[in-house]
C-alpha cells in the first residue's frame, strides 16, 4: 500500500494527493495526520486535491473526518483545488461536505489559514 | 482498451482498478469530463459495495451502443455471490447503511448514471448493472 506524504511548512501541514487513493491509504492518512498534528503542533492542515480525478463517498468522508479530528487537536483544515467535475459529482452523489472548509487553490488556502479567520 | 473488460474485485486495490478501466473506456467514447467523473464515481461506489458487502466479485466493463439513438456509452455490471440484499427499497434509501457507511452509495449512484438495474436474492448474490450514455 502506498502512503501519502505529509509536508510541514511553518506551522501548516501540507498533504498533496498525487495517487489514486484506495481505502486503506485513506485510513492510514487519517491516522498519520493526527499523529503529525500533535507531534509538530501544527495549527493548519491543507489537503491539496488538484490532481484528484474522483472523490467518492469514502474519500469525501475522509475530508470531513480530517476536518473534525484536526479541530479537536486545535488545527484548522482547508481542502484546496477541487476540480469542477468533482464538485458537480459530489453534490449529485449527495455529499455536501458541510463543515469542510475549501479554497480554490493552494495560495488562497494558505491565506485563509494565515488570516486566522475563525474557520468554524 | 479492450471491451468488454472483466475486472475481479477481491481487494481495495481492485476498486481502484475498476475506476481506471471505466475511466479509460469513458474517455474512449469521448464522454464529457463531468460525465466521465460521474460514471467513475458510481463505479467506485458499486465496486466497494461488491468488495465489502458482497465478499468480492467481478466488474464487467463494456462499450455499448444504443440502437435507437445511435449513442455510445459505458455499461458496467457488478456481480457477487454474497449474502444478497434482503430489503432493496431500504438499501436504496439515502442515508441507510447496514454498516458504518453514509448510505450514499446506492442512492447516489442511481442519480449519477442513466440506467440502473439491481437484481438480488438473499443467500445467492447481487447483480447491479449501470449504463452512462454520451450526450
Ligand atoms: N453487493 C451487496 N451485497 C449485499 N448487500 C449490499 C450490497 N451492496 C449494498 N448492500 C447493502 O446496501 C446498503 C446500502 O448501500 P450503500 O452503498 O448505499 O451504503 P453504504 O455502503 O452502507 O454506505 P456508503 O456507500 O455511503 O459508504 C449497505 O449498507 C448494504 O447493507
Ligand atoms: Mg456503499
Amino acid at each position: 500500500m502506498e502512503r501519502v506524504p505529509i509536508l510541514k511548512i511553518g506551522d501548516t501541514l501540507l498533504v498533496s494527493i498525487q495517487i489514486d487513493l484506495q481505502d486503506q491509504t485513506v485510513l492510514a492518512l487519517q491516522e498519520d495526520l493526527a499523529e503529525r498534528i500533535v507531534q509538530t503542533q501544527a495549527r493548519g492542515v491543507i489537503i491539496d486535491i488538484t490532481a484528484v480525478e474522483i472523490v467518492d463517498s469514502f474519500i469525501g468522508r475522509m475530508f470531513a473526518t480530517i476536518a473534525s479530528m484536526s479541530r479537536l487537536l486545535d488545527a484548522e483544515t482547508v481542502v484546496v483545488g477541487m476540480r469542477p467535475a468533482v464538485a458537480i459529482t459530489l453534490v449529485e452523489l449527495g455529499l455536501s461536505l458541510g463543515g469542510v472548509r475549501t479554497a480554490l487553490d493552494l495560495e488562497r488556502g494558505m491565506k485563509l489559514l494565515d488570516s486566522g479567520a475563525d474557520l468554524r | 482498451m479492450t471491451s468488454p473488460a472483466e475486472v475481479p474485485i477481491t481487494s481495495n486495490d481492485d476498486v481502484v482498478r475498476v475506476r481506471q478501466v471505466v475511466r479509460g473506456l469513458a474517455a474512449e467514447v469521448k464522454m464529457s469530463l463531468v460525465d466521465q467523473t460521474k460514471v467513475v464515481t458510481a463505479a467506485s461506489e458499486l465496486a466497494r459495495n461488491t468488495f465489502v458487502y458482497g465478499g468480492g466479485g467481478t466488474a464487467t466493463v463494456e462499450l455499448v451502443t444504443n440502437p435507437a439513438t445511435g449513442r455510445t456509452g459505458v455499461k458496467i455490471v457488478f456481480t457477487d455471490e454474497g449474502p444478497g440484499i434482503p430489503d432493496v427499497d431500504l438499501a436504496l434509501t439515502e442515508g441507510w447503511s447496514s454498516g458504518s457507511g453514509l448510505g450514499l452509495g446506492l442512492s447516489g449512484t442511481r442519480r449519477l448514471v442513466d440506467e440502473f438495474d439491481l437484481e438480488t436474492e438473499p443467500g445467492t448474490g447481487t447483480r447491479i448493472s449501470v449504463t452512462k450514455w454520451t450526450r
